[in-house]
């Protein structure tokens, strides 16, 4: 057994510790990711509301 | 301090110079909690290697604590002294902390199941931390729940202020109470008692926490008074700079 699959194992305890990580990474970085992509949106649209009426 | 930052126009020019290395210390932190989780620290000589669960689930225990104690004062304080940025602050934090609630939740879940034998025990600790996650669910749920969105900041603030007697019975729990869960190791009167070698790690890990925290609730905040900003424009110029198609010319009346 390579030394990544032994480590991958967890001793036994894979099915418990990785869905753990799994599932703090999908809930932290899904709320890091939503907060970006409205932040973004609203500065687009601040942006647009900026612009001279011409422009748009 | 405070009252300098209070200012909205203030707090967008520091925060926006603040964010970017904030960001990048999150990033860089998280990833040498996670290396030392990982690969460094070593198995528990009881728990195994399910102890790497405790580098996730304790610090998003943490941040569920620590998380509604930054709601609730940004509550007060909007209360009592009607700081501008304060309401912004509390329901931008919300959401993060029903967030690591969240996690610290699932994480110890799937902790207790190999380590206790069950998913899930109705003892003092997990069933205050529950309903810590249905605080934050309802306080978010009542600020959206009135069209005039002060009167919902307002309602919300005095159930946020409400909840806080729950803080100190989640902490205290596992003393007053004879709980499944085990009493604290890090944050106890005498020092912590868990080995350096687990300590360092989990230290880490809550200050990548605590980063992450501090940089989405400043997104979060900024992107809260972008939108305040735009509502404010459509308003004084609703004809002009409407998104929405305009509206049809009034059918004639015909008498």
């Amino acid at each position: 057994m390579s030394g990544f699959q032994h480590w991958a194992q967890m001793g036994g305890y894979a099915a418990f510790v990785w869905p753990a990580y799994a599932v703090a990474l999908v809930v932290l970085g899904g709320i890091a990711a939503q907060s970006w992509r409205r932040y973004r949106a609203s500065l687009r649209d601040l942006d647009r509301l900026q612009r001279p009426p011409r422009e748009r | 301090m405070l009252t300098r930052l209070a200012n909205p126009a203030r707090f967008m020019r520091l925060s926006g110079t603040v964010l970017p290395p904030l960001a990048l210390a999150t990033v860089v932190v998280l990833a040498i909690g996670l290396y030392l989780a990982l690969f460094v620290a070593p198995p528990d000589y009881q728990q195994g290697e399910s102890v790497r669960i405790m580098f996730v689930h304790v610090p998003a225990a943490w941040m569920a604590l620590f998380a509604y104690l930054v709601v609730a004062v940004a509550s007060a304080v909007a209360l009592v002294w009607r700081h501008p940025l304060a309401e912004i602050a509390a329901q931008a934090a919300a959401p993060l902390g029903a967030a690591f609630t969240f996690v610290c939740l699932v994480s110890g879940s799937l902790w207790g199941k190999p380590m206790w034998g069950t998913w899930w025990a109705w003892d003092a600790r997990m069933t205050s931390v529950l309903v810590l996650f249905f605080l934050y669910l309802g306080y978010m749920a009542l600020v959206n729940a009135f069209d005039d969105m002060s009167r919902g900041a307002r309602a919300g603030s005095v159930l946020a202020l409400v909840g806080v007697v729950n803080l100190p019975i989640i902490k205290f729990s596992v003393d007053w109470w004879n709980t499944l869960h085990q009493a604290d190791s890090v944050f106890r009167m005498g020092g912590p008692t868990i080995d350096p070698s687990m300590l360092w790690p989990l230290l880490i890990m809550g200050l990548g926490y605590l980063l992450l925290f501090k940089t989405l609730l400043l997104v979060r905040m900024r992107t809260a008074l972008n939108e305040a900003k735009a509502r404010a424009l459509r308003l004084a110029a609703p004809q002009r700079l409407s998104t929405a198609p305009p509206l049809p010319e009034p059918e004639p009346v015909l008498r």
